[in-house]
């Protein structure tokens, strides 16, 4: 009442004012639809892309048989298509990579924000957010011309292109994303705790492990979710030190010989085949299984983290 | 008896903000002792030193003893973690650790190597009942300690460090968050609490340090201008900028 009251006397004395308003009001209505236009086109982009994916990639599962499709001999110019080679190398140095890039980046990612003096952690955070923008193709240069040679010496293989070399170099390349996103996670944990856990009489260690670690759990898997998902997604280094052989990995021993990933597959053969053919179709339904591969890994990775967030929305309300 | 004797403390923080200046004190046994005065007066970094949680802050300079038990706790040779189990601290803002309210009281000793479930169970509840926390959440000891009202995580943080059996309880404004009931029960159980361990209490108030305290310390600027038997102390003050403090002149 009193409110009405008091707007109406201020349309009365200043006679902008109604002018001023709608002045806002019309910049405000731009801003937001132009907001919300471009938070909608994300979502469109997606759904278009995912539309695309399933045209070109569909039409293999009418075009080759499904017991061809899950063979495990991948050799399209005589008309193999089986992809559980691709999948399984892929999978291999994936999990290869994690194995590498999970224990040295959230290692990596306690030092620089719990255990190194400032002046360390000023040098190391910009040095590894350098190390996360380096293109892959020049750590897959360095991976061909030093690392393979060196790694078939030193473990005396036949070949220094191995699935081995692919996923200490993805390890390598996924570890700055880890670092970076874990890293910031820990930082966020405040203070009071680490404090809390000290006047407890717990070591550095002790609360490093059992407190901030523990605090900043969600911040931390969606770092190792993001260094994975890079891992998982790359090409080109893969391509240039697995040495791309489309052979069944499924012992450990086929660490040690050369794979070929998913990705890498489109990557070299896109090029060279005709469109619409049936090659064609089914590089796109690679495609396909990969992105349905990393969806998952997402949806996952968010349900685990979106599920400790509801829990402590619910017990701060 | 006297059970901390702080001799000639000076503290320098790097960027020069608050010190300490040539505190002498002795802090006696099974009583309260209130450390207080207005902001930036050296209490919490007194309080900090006492079981040494300033190691980890930037200090510039810190000179003098300070004797517990005889044993000088400045010395770099003293096991911090052993003095940080007989020195229990409480927070301004309560701590609870991301975990159970059962695991916030077992954590210390624990850390400290301690793994029979009867020992440790008892310690949580003896605990609890010291802090007055027990009739409050003996049903649901596996909820996770987030979920507990800010005046009872505050006793649980009391809990907490008493589950450690420590000698010393040192207090940094504990009920600075907390309603006029919480600050009660605090209060109350700190009354109880000095029967078997020394308290030293930074109060947010000086009716708060009133109230509680049975030996004060009133701290302005880093300097310790007035200490003594607390119902004389603020009823009967010899410095004049006690007693301007005291009654609200300034502050």
């Amino acid at each position: 009442m009193s409110l009405n009251w008091a707007l109406s006397l201020s349309y009365s004395i200043n006679p902008d004012y109604t002018y001023m308003k709608s002045e806002l009001t019309w910049q405000e209505f731009i801003i937001t639809r132009a907001i919300k236009a471009s938070g909608y086109s994300a979502i469109v982009f997606v759904a278009l892309i995912f539309f695309f994916l399933l045209r070109e990639g569909l039409p293999t599962l009418g075009e080759v048989s499904f017991s061809n499709l899950v063979s495990t001999r991948w050799y399209p110019i005589e008309d193999y298509f089986g992809i559980v080679p691709l999948i399984t190398g892929s999978l291999i140095v994936t999990i290869g990579a994690a194995l590498v890039a999970i224990p040295f980046g959230i290692g990596t990612a306690i030092y620089i924000a719990e255990i190194a003096p400032r002046w360390m952690r000023e040098i190391l955070k910009p040095l590894v957010e350098l190390l996360g923008g380096l293109p892959s193709v020049v750590l897959g240069f360095l991976g061909i011309l030093v690392f393979s040679p060196w790694l078939r010496v030193f473990l005396d293989l036949p070949t220094g292109l191995t699935a081995l070399t692919g996923s200490l170099l993805l390890g390598g390349i996924a570890v700055p994303t880890v670092v970076s996103v874990a890293e910031d996670a820990l930082d966020t944990v405040p203070r009071s705790y680490r404090e809390g856990a000290w006047a407890l009489g717990a070591t550095k260690w002790q609360t490093i492990w059992r407190v901030t670690l523990p605090a900043a759990r969600s911040g931390v898997l969606t770092g190792v979710m993001l260094g994975v998902g890079r891992a998982i997604g790359e090409t080109m280094a893969v391509m240039m030190v697995t040495g791309n052989a489309p052979v069944l990995a499924l012992s450990l021993g086929s660490l040690f010989s050369p794979v070929r990933t998913m990705t890498a597959t489109i990557a070299a053969e896109m090029g060279e085949v005709a469109s619409g053919s049936v090659h064609y179709h089914t590089l796109f339904f690679i495609g396909l299984v990969l992105f349905l591969i990393s969806l998952a890994v997402n949806v996952a990775a968010s349900a685990v983290v979106f599920r400790s967030k509801k829990r402590a929305e619910r017990i701060l309300s | 008896m006297n059970k901390i004797v702080i001799e000639n403390l000076s503290l320098q923080y790097t960027d020069g903000t608050e010190s300490l200046r040539g505190i002498n004190m002795d802090i006696r046994e099974h009583a309260i002792t209130a450390l207080f005065g207005p902001a930036g007066g050296g209490k919490s970094t007194l309080l900090r030193c006492l079981n040494r949680l300033n190691d980890l802050t930037d200090v510039e300079e810190i000179s003098g003893r300070i004797l517990l038990d005889g044993e000088n706790v400045l010395d770099p040779q003293t096991d911090i973690i052993a003095l940080r189990r007989k020195v229990g601290m409480v927070f301004a803002r309560p701590v609870v650790l991301p975990m159970s309210i059962y695991q916030n009281l077992t954590y210390g000793l624990e850390l400290a190597g301690e793994k029979r479930r009867s020992v440790l169970y008892e310690a949580a509840e003896r605990s609890l009942k010291l802090a007055a926390l027990w009739d409050e959440v003996k049903d649901r000891l596996d909820d996770p300690a987030i979920a507990l009202s800010g005046g009872q995580q505050q006793r649980l943080c009391l809990a907490r460090s008493l589950a450690l059996q420590p000698e010393i309880i040192l207090l940094d404004e504990p009920t600075s968050g907390l309603d006029p009931i919480s600050t009660g029960k605090v209060e109350a159980a700190l009354q109880e609490l000095k029967k078997d361990y020394t308290i030293i209490l930074v109060p947010h108030s000086v009716q708060q340090a009133a109230r509680t305290a049975d030996y004060a310390a009133f701290f302005l600027q880093g300097e310790l201008v007035e200490y003594g038997d607390g119902a004389e102390l603020f009823t009967n003050p010899k410095e004049k900028r006690t007693e301007d403090y005291v009654t609200g002149r300034f502050g």
